[in-house]
């Protein structure tokens, strides 16, 4: 067994390494909600590339059921912002044929939950068709829209599709958390040849984050594929992705004022994930901790859980890594309820104490 | 007596046919005919919200006569050849025939232009090959070899071309893939059609009703073909459709019946289709009814849920090349010598083509993760275990 950490001694810590709650490092810069961001981005994209047009429900005369895409019909015209009738499976399917023939469509759901009507057409027909069709038939869409759990609005209403997306090769699969992924990442998106998936979160629309000059250009990408360390530590490594980045990062918050230094990795990108990030993360940290909305069978912390087990950097850990999940039950709409099934501050906060307190070099002398 | 053409022969054989009863006789001694031209009377169409329907009859030059022809029996011979390869079990999996149907690709193929563009379902070797992929491109795609037009990787049911989106394996999916085709097209001014084509078992999906809908509200050019060929697998229409009239079904939509054993009326109707998108009018739907010969798939003997007479009578009197070849012949558009040599020539030509499909190597196994995606932002890609990664790599050329 290689125990490779150094035990922490939490008490000495304390007070030490508090810090502030910051994800970016232009903090004197005007906020942006991440709305604001997602709209900007498509602003840009659309001007940029005449190819690319945006097509879902509400989009055009209503400014979007969420307001993403509030302005672009007026400035775009009925050509480039197309309201569609409700009809997943029709839209998505001739966004895809529209991608098959070259152009660039954006296709929204209004959420992803009613991207289940139409996920043949995001697995079978998108992400499936340029490798069937030995690489002759690119197809460059951008599915996107709010992802997971809103607010009170129930089990058919509150689902994340992270795990199920990125499970599917072909696929590239992003979730962003501030404004400065939701418009890196969205561009990035937009300009990649392939087919990728955006999960937003509605919650985390209105919120706002300071953007960096650089963030504020119209050439300002986020790579695909790469994570995010938004706050560095030493004792255990938290890794989490859209909105349960937000959870993760108030539990690290309140961690350090125990004494213990979380390392947040916002994941940006589930597939492809950054696994070298999370590896490096756990050599040093040698706890691991993921966090995510959606359910814990077969999902994001799962697949990070399996991939440590399968590299080296199992023998990085101290402890046995756990999975801070959304509760294994269809999402019940009782205030109360609700709450419990999703994962909050203090839930991640004591299950990183509980990985740190399982420490092995502890359990075996019990 | 080969060489001489039907009129003639008859004379010879000792018909009463007079010498001057039969001008034709003074080409006796040609392979070819003289005709250069016919006009046919095709079937009447019958329409749905439709003032007028295409041409009820048509002129066919002697020269358009031979290439429909040719392409009518390359692609019988082309699922002759599959069959066979199948019941060799060199081809694997499904395998979907169009003998039977010929009329109806071939047909439309001939009205096409270069700039229209297609979508079908899974019965898409006929359909590949026509939309210009060697007949070698589609039988080694579905023997799984590196000539096929997929490389091996797509097999029989996800063939791609220049203007062609396949071959697609879930019934009904093509449906709005070809109404996005048909977007783009009018996105980029370009003129063009999409003819998206399905099978009377797709015609019940909802997402075809979706597609009908959009096309409809954004008026794109889309011309939705039904191929009815009676069955869908082995439900027959009338067992799964409430109404059969399957041209009508777009409701807002407007449609026509068209006889699509007749290659003519399929050519006519397609010429009517591209001036009617064209004009700005929006999508339209054709029925073509059909017949298939075979079964569903390769699996399916076809016997349980229709008669063997059925599928006979339908061969002996409603065949789209038999009954093709005897109107060219009998209005002396062309000879049977000059059928019997295209004959010879595509016989020569497919098989040909299925001994390459046979002996070519499959692709080499980098082949396994090469191509996932258009741009690979992965560091390898998993393979079995975790001490198997595989290298993603790049056999087309990026842009």
């Amino acid at each position: 067994m290689a125990l490779k950490s150094t035990p922490v001694v939490f008490g000495l810590m304390t007070r030490l390494s508090r810090r502030s709650f910051s994800t970016s490092k232009a903090l004197a810069s005007k906020p942006m909600t991440v709305r604001d961001a997602l709209n900007q981005a498509l602003d840009e994209e659309m001007a940029r590339d005449e190819r690319v047009f945006l097509l879902g429900e509400e989009v055009a005369q209503y400014d979007g059921a969420y307001k993403v895409s509030r302005g672009l019909w007026k400035k775009y015209g009925d050509k480039r912002v197309i309201d569609t009738p409700i009809t997943e499976a029709g839209f998505a399917g001739i966004a895809v044929g529209a991608a098959f023939a070259g152009l660039r469509p954006i296709c929204e759901f209004m959420t992803f939950n009613f991207s289940m009507q139409a996920i043949d057409h995001v697995i079978n027909s998108a992400a499936k068709t340029f490798y069937m069709s030995a690489g002759t038939v690119p197809v460059p869409i951008v599915f996107r829209g709010p992802n997971g759990a809103a607010s009170g609005v129930a089990a058919q209403h509150s689902q994340c599709f992270g795990a199920w997306y990125s499970h599917c090769p072909g696929l590239k699969v992003l979730m962003p958390y501030s404004s400065e992924d939701a418009k890196g990442l969205l561009k990035a998106a937009i300009r990649d040849p392939d087919p990728v998936v955006v999960l937003e979160d509605e919650i985390m629309y209105g919120v706002q984050f300071p953007m960096s000059d650089e963030a504020l250009s119209n050439d300002f990408v986020i790579p695909i594929g790469k994570a995010k360390i938004e706050r560095p530590g030493q004792h255990i490594t938290l890794v989490c992705a859209g909105k349960a980045t937000d959870t993760a990062l108030q539990a690290a918050n309140e961690l350090a004022g125990n004494g213990i230094e979380c390392e947040v990795i916002n994941l940006r990108s589930l597939r492809p994930l950054d696994f070298e990030t999370i590896a490096q993360s756990v050599a040093k940290t040698h706890h691991l901790v993921t966090v995510e909305q959606g359910w814990p069978q077969s999902g994001i912390g799962a697949e990070i859980c399996a991939r440590v087990m399968e590299s080296p950097a199992f023998f990085e850990l101290d402890a046995p890594a756990w999975r801070v999940t959304g509760a294994d039950v269809p999402m019940p709409y009782a205030r109360g309820l609700e709450a419990l099934a999703l994962p909050r501050p203090a839930d991640v906060a004591a299950a990183a104490r509980a990985v740190l307190g399982n420490r092995i070099s502890q359990a075996a002398q019990q | 007596m080969s060489k001489l053409i039907p009129n003639a022969a008859k004379f010879f054989a000792g018909s009463t046919i007079t010498k001057t009863a039969a001008p034709v006789v003074t080409t006796s001694t040609s392979k070819y005919s003289t005709k250069s031209e016919a006009t046919f009377e095709i079937k009447p169409y019958k329409l749905h919200k439709l003032e007028k329907g295409p041409a009820t009859s048509a002129t066919l030059t002697s020269e358009d006569a031979l290439k429909i022809y040719e392409k009518l029996a390359v692609l019988r011979r082309i699922e002759t050849a599959s069959g066979n390869l199948y019941k060799e079990k060199i081809i694997r999996g499904f395998c979907h025939l169009y003998s039977g149907q010929e009329a109806v690709a071939v047909g439309m193929r001939a009205a096409m232009r270069d700039v229209d563009t297609v979508i079908t379902a899974y019965r898409c070797h006929g359909w590949t090959h026509l939309m210009g992929v060697s007949v070698l491109g589609v039988l080694s795609e579905l023997t799984g070899r590196r000539t096929g037009c997929s490389r091996g990787k797509g097999g029989s049911m996800h063939l791609y071309g220049r203007n062609f989106y396949g071959g697609n394996g879930i019934v009904g999916a093509q449906a709005p893939l070809g109404a996005g085709v048909a977007l783009a097209h009018k996105y980029r001014g370009d003129g063009g059609v999409t003819f998206t084509l399905y099978g009377d078992g797709a015609a019940n999906q909802g997402q075809l009703f979706e597609a009908y809908n959009m096309a409809k509200l954004w008026d794109l050019p889309c011309v939705f073909v039904c191929e009815n060929n009676g069955y869908g697998m082995g439900t027959s229409v009338d067992r799964s459709s409430a109404s059969t009239d399957y041209y009508s079904r777009g409701d807002y939509v407007p449609g026509i019946w068209v006889d699509g054993m007749d290659v003519i009326a399929t050519r006519e109707a397609t010429r009517y289709a591209i001036d009617y998108c064209t004009s700005g009018k929006g999508p339209l739907v054709m029925e073509m009814e059909t017949y298939r010969y075979s079964g569903h798939s390769m699996s399916d003997p076809g016997t349980s849920y229709r008669t063997r007479d059925e599928v006979q009578e339908v061969r002996q009197t409603r065949d789209p090349i038999t009954s093709f070849k005897e109107k060219i012949i009998s209005r002396e558009l062309v000879t049977p010598d000059q059928l019997k040599e295209i004959d010879t020539k595509v016989r020569k030509e497919v098989d040909e083509a299925t001994k390459q499909a046979k002996t070519e190597p499959e692709v080499g196994t980098e082949e396994l993760s090469g191509d996932v995606y258009y741009n690979n932002l992965e560091p390898y890609i998993r393979g079995l275990h975790p001490d198997a990664p595989l290298q993603h790599c790049e056999v087309v050329a990026r842009n």
